[in-house]
């Protein structure tokens, strides 16, 4: 199968860990510092327990008639061995607080930039300020701190981008916050991480962060509607559109069709993946996953239409004017 | 090095025994066995499952298992590793040894004991009943709400998990209770509770934490029952129930789980320990005091399963503080055991292999679970294939290996004949570099961004290569695997036969009969210190002449 997100991902990560150590927003930075102070700690534990058993096992092993006096350690190591981890629980404990804080502070009352819901398995991303909804390839503005509602319309997901460090539920019934500052404009790729069902591993995830100017263009644009439809094939699709009830699940803006059940279609044209992310968005993938799209992502909660392939083509031709 | 301590064998090993005997028996030895055996089949068929999914993840984007099945091959693999796998196994260490450590004849309540047995083990079939009957679970083991309700989850499979999740947690319960009893009241004369094997001691804390932990898990399961069954609405959050309720009823008997599944095994390695170190262990008072400490403790932890969920940084500051904090009752048992170690006389058979290479495991294993207790980190790791690695360092690398290590150090006594050591080494070897092949680097896989619990994953670099590497040493361990179960046929058909106290033993299982029969002593030595068997076999040595 084709993932051509990997195409427009930046290409800096190079070394193994660059996805997690990579700091693209400041709270990642946050995170990162702690981490690895920890990945010290945790080394030079590892290191002395290694080197602790082989010296043992080098100095005392068991040798054929040789009788042995058994000899005990004193008592004082065992306080050693409670002091030096206490010791570390401790910095752990306060660089932990302090961390904490910093990454996620008390919302306040802030009124959240936008607000993302978890569906069964895409994510709708709505921006209240600007009524614009859209949905999988996530728009963000980079450079300053903004912050995210997370929400669910079924069950629990898990909203993470490794490169902007923290991850946080988007849980049925409650409300959660996250903090963001992306450093700098590029597409960042995450994936639900809370199991949510058949195609949870088709849950991806990408954030397009873009700067200020960029950022306001795409809201306008988007907060407009698509072009008038003129193609004729196209307006015969249009008019299917609706017939076939796709319109129940689905929003396209300026028409009848209101659905919330499935991504927003209403610029659907602009995106440059489908699915979040699993196909590139061009006519001939369209067309696959309206006829079949139980197969292109099995257990997807759109059903089967059985479409003939013609009436598919008039679909695809309007969907894929709704620039 | 044998014992001059030699007793005459009663009777023949138990090849003579007919099924009607074992379906009918409330001896603890034998009952002990069976909960090895049903471990070993649970073993095999959850082993072929992670084999399933790991032949599934060799590469990018792979078609082989649907989303279909590979969702309920993950869950029943967890869920029949945890409840069927390593619970029962460890059971039935202890349902054996522990009667035969204090000088008992058997368990306080034998036919407690037997139905114990039978009713985890008809939980077992009740739940692999669900792929005939429409479908197994399917929503992991931790099976979250509200994906684990009717109009999410519409196959029967969890109406399955729930009903035999609460047969075997009753059995394990009444486990726990026959334990506690037997251990309180029926030691041998002069045994105090201070001078109890560390086994013993293990075993006992571990069934005060079974009945105080398991009645959480059977509570939410007859709650999420009622809400599948009855529609009722305790998790439903589409009618208004709440999601996390789940979450905080289900880890506040997980986390104890946990300790449920390593304090039996940190009785194995203690034991293990002395006597191939040919000493006390260091640190007695120590040792038995700390995991009454990580009992207490481990009741107030469970949040750090659930920093992510939105719970605020109040509460997740006390869970983290917590967690950090029963770390270091933990990890100071390593340093024990290396002090039991120290200027001992080590001898490394394959048991004192395992017990070794848990050492190192497990310290790996602690050391990524210390990092989920620091919340930030928790925030990047949890969930990802980093949580895969370090379950499987704590789970095999703990208990596992425990298991592997009790089964080298006790077949003699389980049968009569002593496991080839040589194939044995064998099989650590394979099973060493398999397992550290398959999860080391899970964690690299984690920190690039590979969430846990996927089916299929894309093509990013290098994904498929550690992925790849991950799966051979799947492989790796399926053959030592092999390798173990062809020594323990070979054992069984001509090993060597055992005398009563192969390994110069210190405690009173020793001093039975090679084989023994229903009986486990006829009488028991007076016991004057924590090594009653090596008193008697060395008195001039003996531990209650210089006590220090
Ligand atoms: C029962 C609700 C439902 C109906 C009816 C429905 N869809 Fe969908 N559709 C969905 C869901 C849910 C998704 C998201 C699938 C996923 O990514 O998991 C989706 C995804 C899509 C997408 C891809 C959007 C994206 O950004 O990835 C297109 C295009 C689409 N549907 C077109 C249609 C058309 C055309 C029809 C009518 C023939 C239709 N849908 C009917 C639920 C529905
Ligand atoms: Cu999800
Ligand atoms: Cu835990």
């Amino acid at each position: 199968m084709l993932v051509p997100w990997t195409q427009y991902l930046n290409s800096n990560h190079f070394y193994l860990l660059d996805y997690v150590f990579d700091s693209s927003s400041t709270q990642a930075e946050d995170i990162n510092r702690l981490h690895v102070y920890f990945l010290f700690a945790a080394a030079f534990i590892l290191f002395v327990v290694i080197g602790c058993t082989v010296l043992v096992l080098l100095k005392f092993r068991h040798r054929q008639g040789v009788d042995y006096q058994p000899k005990s350690l004193s008592q004082k190591w065992e306080i050693l061995t409670i002091g030096v981890p206490m010791l570390l629980v401790i910095v752990f404990f306060v660089l932990t607080l302090k961390t904490m804080h910093r990454v996620l502070p008390e919302v306040n009352g802030r009124k959240p930039d936008v607000v993302i819901t978890g569906h069964q398995f895409w994510w709708e991303a709505n921006y209240p300020a600007q009524k614009v909804i859209t949905a999988n390839e996530i728009h963000l503005p980079a450079g300053r701190t903004i912050l995210l509602k997370l929400l669910s319309a079924d069950v629990i997901h898990d909203w993470w981008v490794p490169d902007f460090g923290n991850k946080m539920d988007l849980v049925s019934g409650k409300e959660n916050y996250l903090w963001l500052n992306i450093k700098k404009p590029g597409v960042y790729h995450g994936a639900c991480s809370e199991f949510c069902g058949a195609q949870h591993a088709g849950m991806q995830l990408t954030v397009i962060a873009e700067g200020e100017d960029d950022y306001e263009k795409w809201l306008t644009s988007h907060a407009s509607l698509p072009a008038v439809i003129t193609d004729t094939i196209a307006q015969i699709g249009e008019k299917l559109f609706t017939e076939k009830t796709c319109g129940n699940c689905h929003n396209i803006s300026g028409t009848s069709n209101r659905g919330r059940d499935g991504p927003d279609l209403t610029h659907l044209a602009s995106r440059k993946t489908l699915l979040t992310g699993l196909i590139e968005n061009n006519k001939d993938n369209l067309g696959k996953w309206i006829l079949k799209p139980q197969e292109i992502k099995p257990g997807a909660k759109m059903p089967d239409f059985k479409m003939d392939k013609q009436s598919a083509d008039e679909i695809v031709a309007y969907l894929s004017s709704l620039k | 090095m044998q014992s001059s301590y030699e007793i005459e064998q009663p009777r023949a090993a138990y090849k003579d025994y007919k099924i009607l005997r074992w379906l009918t028996t409330v001896d603890h030895k034998e009952i002990g066995i069976m909960y090895l055996c049903m471990a070993t089949l649970f073993f095999v068929v959850a082993g072929l499952f992670a084999l399933l999914m790991r032949t599934q993840l060799a590469v990018a984007n792979n078609h082989f298992l649907g989303p279909n099945i590979y969702n309920q091959v993950f869950t029943m693999h967890g869920v029949t590793m945890i409840f069927f796998v390593m619970v029962p196994a460890l059971l039935g260490f202890q349902v054996y040894f522990i009667p035969m450590m204090i000088g008992a004849n058997d368990t306080a309540y034998p036919r407690m004991n037997a139905f114990s047995f039978w009713i985890t083990f008809f939980g077992g079939l009740l739940l692999y009943f669900s792929f005939a009957a429409g479908g197994a679970p399917n929503a992991g083991w931790f099976n979250y709400a509200p994906l684990n309700e009717y109009n999410y989850s519409d196959s029967p499979g969890i109406d399955y998990y729930c009903v035999g999740l609460l047969l075997a947690g009753t059995g394990t319960i009444s486990t726990g209770v026959n334990l506690i009893v037997t251990i309180l009241k029926y030691r041998a004369p002069g045994m105090s509770l201070k001078q109890v094997p560390l086994f013993v001691w293990m075993g006992l804390v571990n069934s005060f934490l079974i009945v105080a932990a398991l009645p959480s898990l059977n509570a939410a399961l007859s709650m999420l029952l009622l809400d599948r069954q009855l529609h009722a609405h305790f998790f439903n959050t589409a009618s208004g129930g709440d999601a996390l309720l789940w979450q905080h009823l289900f880890w506040l008997f997980g986390h104890p789980e946990v300790y449920i599944l390593i304090l039996p095994a940190f009785g194995i390695y203690s034991e293990v320990f002395q006597v191939f170190s040919g000493k006390r262990i260091y640190g007695y008072a120590f040792v038995a005091g700390s995991t009454v400490a990580i009992a207490l403790l481990s009741f107030g932890v469970w949040v750090h399963h659930m920093f992510a969920t939105g719970l605020g940084n109040t509460v997740n500051a006390f869970f983290g503080a917590s967690s950090m904090l029963i770390g270091v009752p933990t990890g100071i048992k390593i340093f024990n055991w290396l002090g039991t170690m120290y200027g001992g006389s080590i001898r490394l058979t394959v048991s004192m292999l395992f017990a070794i290479a848990f050492l190192i495991e497990f310290t790996i294993g602690g050391l990524s679970g210390i990092a989920f207790s620091i919340i930030p980190i928790d925030w990047q790791v949890t969930d990802s294939y980093y949580v895969v690695a370090h379950l499987h360092y704590v789970f095999i690398g703990g208990s596992l290996f425990s298991v592997f290590s009790g089964l080298f150090y006790w077949f003699p006594k389980m049968s009569g004949r002593m496991l080839d050591e040589k194939l044995g080494k064998i099989f650590f070897w394979l099973m060493v570099l398999g397992f550290n092949m398959t999860f080391f680097v899970q964690h690299f896989l984690g920190l690039m961004g590979m969430p846990r619990r996927v089916y299929t994953y894309p093509d990013l670099p290098r994904f498929t290569l550690l992925n790849l590497v991950s799966s051979c040493g799947a492989l790796l361990m399926g053959v030592a695997i092999l390798v173990l179960f062809y020594n323990v046929y070979k054992t069984l058909k001509h090993g060597k036969p055992a005398s009563n106290d192969p390994w110069d033993g210190f405690t009173l299982e020793w001093y039975s009969w090679a084989l023994p029969g229903m009986k486990n002593f006829e009488e028991v030595p007076e016991v004057k210190s924590r090594r009653p068997f090596f008193d008697e076999k060395y008195p001039e040595k003996a531990d209650w002449k210089n006590n220090d």
